[in-house]
C-alpha cells in the first residue's frame, strides 16, 4: 500500500444513458490530433454536448444540478471501439474518479485502471434502479468502498454489491494501478526470458 | 480455464512474473507504434529521462491522420503536420525505425506488420490501436493498447495483463460464391453480439478458415475487437508460413522457425472455455443496417424488427439515427459514397475482388467513390496489374494509403447526412467525419456492387450466382 491506494471514494453522479456508448463519442477523433492530453476534458462527449459548437442542454454533463459529479452512472459495454486513451485521459480531466455500469469494453476498463479510475459493474436491474435514483434524486451522493466491494447510495438503505475484476481491485488497495514501477523492478527477469524467446534475433 | 491453446502456450512462453494484482507481466515481441497514440508516451520518458529498453522491437509508421490525395510535407493541416514531425523527432531520438513515406513500406499499421514480416507466428504483439487483434492472424497473441501502456513497452517491453478465456469459432463447410471473410465476421458480431467477447480470446477454427488466405484470416481478426474480443487467431499452418517466406523481417532459418510456429498450435485435445459452431456454407454477403457491427442483416433480407432483437432499445437508437424503417428490405438503401479501404479490407486481394465487379462497368452518377490501398506496397502491386485503372474508368478515385475515411483524422470525411458504403469496420455515430453521417459496413466486393447500382445490393447477382 502507498500514497496511491484507492480503497473507497465518494462523490456525486452524473447519469449517461445509451448503451455501447464507443470511444468515438467519448472522445471525437478530430480532437485526437493534439499531441498532449492537456485540453482532453474539454473534448468529452463533445458532439452530445454541443451542436454546432451550442450548448445542448439536454445533455446531463451541461446540467447544473450534475455540475460536481465525479462519478458516472452508465449502462454496457461502455467504451467500447477504439482504444484511445484520450477517452479515460477526458473523463479524468473533467474531474471522474470513479464509473458505475453494467458492463465496459475490456480496453477501456484498463486503460482507466491505468490512470487511476474506478470502473465497477452491478446488474442491469440495480442499474436501471440506480438511474431513476439519480434522477429523482441528482444531489445524492454514491460511496464506493473497493475494499469491501460495496456501493452505498445516500437515500437507498442497503448498500449493493459490486463486482471489480480480481486484480484491478488489488492494484487499487494496493496503489499499484500504474504499473510502471512493478513492471521495471523485474528489469533482470525480462531481459533473461528475451534469451529464452526463439524469435528475437532470427 | 483453457489449456493447451495456442493461447496458453504463446501467454506461458512470455510470461516473466505474476504481479501482485494477480496480473500477470508478458513480454511483447513486437511493438508497433503510430502517429496519435504515442507522443505522449514519448514525452513521458522525456520528462523523466528514460530510454527504450528495445528500441529494435518498435516499428513506426504513419497512417491516422495522413491525407490520401497528397504526401507532400508540410501538410495543409498544422496538426496533422505536428503528429507527423512529432513522430519523426520520437522515432529518431529514440532509435525507433520508421517507415516513412520515402521508404515505400508506410501504410496502416496492421497493413506494414505483416507485409514486411514483422508479424509472425507465436509472438505477442502490441499497438496502441484496438485493430492490432488482426495480427493474430498469423498465430500471435496482438493487443490493442492505451497510451500508458505504449509507455510501458517502450520502458520495459512488457505489460501487465489479466489471462483471458478462449473461445474456439468452428466454421465449417465452405462459403458460397460471393460471400467473403467480411461476411463471416460481420455474421459471427451478429450472433454473439458487440460485446460478448468481452473477457475472451477468440480461436478461429474450421473448414473455412483452413483454405482461407492470410488476408481473408487478417480481415476476421480485425473485427474480433468489434464483437468485444480483445484479440482473435488462427493456429498458423502451412497458408501462414508460405505467406511469410522471403518477406523483409522474415527469419532467414525458415525450419527453425516453422518447427516452432508448428510447435505453440493448439493441441487436437486442448480445452476451451467456450465453443460456438457456425455452418460456413449458410453464410450470405452481410450488411449493417445500424450503428454498432452486430446491427446487420443477410442482403437479401429485410431489416428487422425491433421487438425481435435481443436490444430493442438500442435498435429503435439505430433506426431513429440511420432513418431507415423496421422491415425495409436490406437493397432500397440508397447510398451516396463508396469507401473500399481500411485495415480491414485494403489488402491486395480486396482491391483484386472489388475490380473484378468494377471492371467494364460505371459508378452511379449520384455516388461519390474511392479506393483507398491500405499500403504503399499494396498500391504499387495494385497499379503494377492495372487496377488503378479499372477503378478510376469507372469513376472511382484512387488515393494514396492511408485510413482515410475509416475513421475522421484525416482530410477524407462524409459530410451531412450521407450514406457510405464502407469496407472498413465500425459503423458508430460520427466515426466518418460527420456527426449525422451514416455507414452501412459490408465486404469490398458489395461496395464495388453498391457503388454501380446507386443502392445496397447482393453482389452474388453481379457474379452470376444468386
Ligand atoms: S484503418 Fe481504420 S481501424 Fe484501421 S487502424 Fe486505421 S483508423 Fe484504425
Amino acid at each position: 500500500m502507498n500514497n496511491l491506494a484507492v480503497s473507497s471514494l465518494k462523490g456525486h453522479v452524473v447519469p449517461i444513458p445509451g448503451i455501447d456508448i464507443d470511444t468515438d463519442q467519448i472522445v471525437p477523433a478530430r480532437f485526437l490530433k493534439h499531441i498532449t492530453f492537456d485540453k482532453m476534458g474539454e473534448y468529452l462527449f463533445y458532439d452530445a454536448r454541443f451542436t454546432n459548437d451550442t450548448v445542448n442542454h439536454d445533455h446531463p454533463l451541461n446540467q447544473p444540478e450534475y455540475a460536481n459529479a465525479s462519478i458516472m452512472l452508465v449502462e454496457h459495454n461502455f467504451g467500447c471501439g477504439s482504444s484511445r486513451e484520450h477517452a479515460p485521459q477526458a473523463i479524468m480531466r473533467a474531474g471522474f474518479k470513479a464509473i458505475v455500469g453494467e458492463s465496459f469494453a475490456e480496453i477501456f476498463s484498463g486503460n482507466c485502471k491505468a490512470l487511476g479510475i474506478v470502473t465497477v459493474t452491478l446488474p442491469r436491474h440495480t442499474i436501471q434502479q440506480l438511474f431513476q435514483h439519480v434522477a429523482a434524486f441528482p444531489n445524492s451522493a454514491f460511496s464506493i468502498d473497493v475494499e469491501a466491494s460495496t456501493l452505498a447510495v445516500d437515500g437507498l438503505p442497503d448498500p449493493f454489491a459490486i463486482t471489480q475484476k480480481d486484480t484491478h481491485k488489488k492494484a487499487f488497495l494496493n496503489g499499484t494501478w500504474d504499473e510502471l514501477t512493478l513492471l521495471k523492478s523485474n528489469r533482470d527477469k525480462i531481459t533473461e526470458l528475451a534469451k529464452q524467446l526463439p524469435y528475437l534475433d532470427w | 480455464m483453457s489449456t493447451g491453446t495456442l493461447f496458453d502456450k504463446v501467454w506461458n512462453m512470455h510470461k516473466v512474473a505474476t504481479l501482485p494484482s494477480g496480473m500477470d507481466q508478458l513480454f511483447i515481441g513486437l511493438h508497433l507504434i503510430h502517429e496519435v497514440t504515442t507522443p505522449q508516451a514519448f514525452a513521458s520518458l522525456r520528462e523523466r529521462n528514460q530510454r527504450v529498453l528495445f528500441p529494435n522491437r518498435t516499428f513506426a509508421t504513419m497512417d491516422h491522420i495522413v491525407p490520401t490525395d497528397s504526401t507532400q510535407r508540410p501538410f495543409a493541416d498544422p496538426q496533422a503536420e505536428l503528429m507527423a514531425s512529432t513522430l519523426e523527432k520520437n522515432t529518431a531520438d529514440f532509435g525507433i525505425q520508421l517507415f516513412d513515406f520515402k521508404s515505400g513500406k508506410q501504410g496502416i499499421v496492421h497493413m506494414i506488420g505483416p507485409e514486411l514480416g514483422l508479424t509472425q507466428p507465436g509472438m505477442t504483439i502490441a499497438c496502441g490501436d484496438s485493430h492490432t487483434s488482426t495480427h493474430g492472424a498469423f498465430g500471435s497473441l496482438a493487443f490493442g493498447i492505451g497510451t500508458t501502456e505504449v509507455r510501458n513497452v517502450l520502458e520495459t517491453q512488457t505489460l501487465a495483463l489479466s489471462r483471458l478465456k478462449v473461445r474456439r469459432i468452428v466454421v465449417n463447410g465452405a462459403l458460397q460464391p460471393g460471400v467473403y471473410p467480411k461476411d463471416v465476421i460481420l455474421k459471427i458480431i451478429a450472433e454473439l453480439g458487440v460485446k460478448g467477447g468481452l473477457g475472451y480470446a477468440y480461436e478461429y477454427a474450421g473448414d473455412v478458415f483452413d483454405t482461407m488466405s492470410m488476408e481473408g484470416r487478417m480481415t476476421v481478426c480485425n473485427m474480433s475487437i468489434e464483437g468485444g474480443a480483445r484479440i482473435g487467431y488462427v493456429n498458423p499452418d502451412q497458408t501462414t508460413f508460405n505467406y511469410l517466406k522471403d518477406r523483409l523481417h522474415s527469419p532467414k532459418d525458415m525450419e527453425k522457425a516453422i518447427s516452432y510456429w508448428s510447435d505453440i498450435r493448439s493441441n487436437a485435445d486442448a480445452a476451451y472455455d467456450d465453443e460456438l459452431i457456425i455452418d460456413g456454407s449458410a453464410i450470405e454477403p452481410m450488411v449493417t443496417w445500424g450503428i454498432n457491427p452486430g446491427q446487420s442483416v443477410p442482403v437479401s433480407s429485410n431489416l428487422p424488427k425491433c421487438s425481435e432483437l435481443q436490444h430493442p432499445q438500442s435498435a429503435k437508437d439505430a433506426y431513429a439515427f440511420m432513418g431507415f424503417s423496421e422491415n425495409q428490405p436490406a437493397q432500397s438503401i440508397p447510398i451516396d459514397v463508396a469507401f473500399i479501404g481500411s485495415c480491414t479490407n485494403g489488402r491486395l486481394s480486396d482491391l483484386r475482388e472489388a475490380a473484378s465487379i468494377v471492371k467494364g462497368k460505371k459508378i452511379h452518377p449520384k455516388v461519390q467513390a474511392m479506393v483507398v490501398p491500405g499500403s504503399q506496397r499494396v498500391m504499387a502491386q495494385a497499379e503494377s496489374e492495372g487496377l488503378h485503372h479499372i477503378f478510376t474508368e469507372a469513376g472511382f478515385q484512387w488515393r494514396n494509403a492511408g485510413c482515410s475515411m475509416c475513421l475522421a483524422m484525416n482530410p477524407d470525411k462524409l459530410t451531412g447526412n450521407q450514406v457510405c458504403a464502407s469496407s472498413s469496420n465500425r459503423n458508430f455515430i460520427g466515426r466518418q467525419g460527420s456527426p449525422n453521417g451514416r455507414t452501412l459496413l459490408m465486404s469490398p466486393s458489395m461496395v464495388a456492387a453498391a457503388a454501380i447500382a446507386g443502392h445496397v445490393v447482393d453482389v452474388r447477382k453481379e457474379i452470376g450466382h444468386e
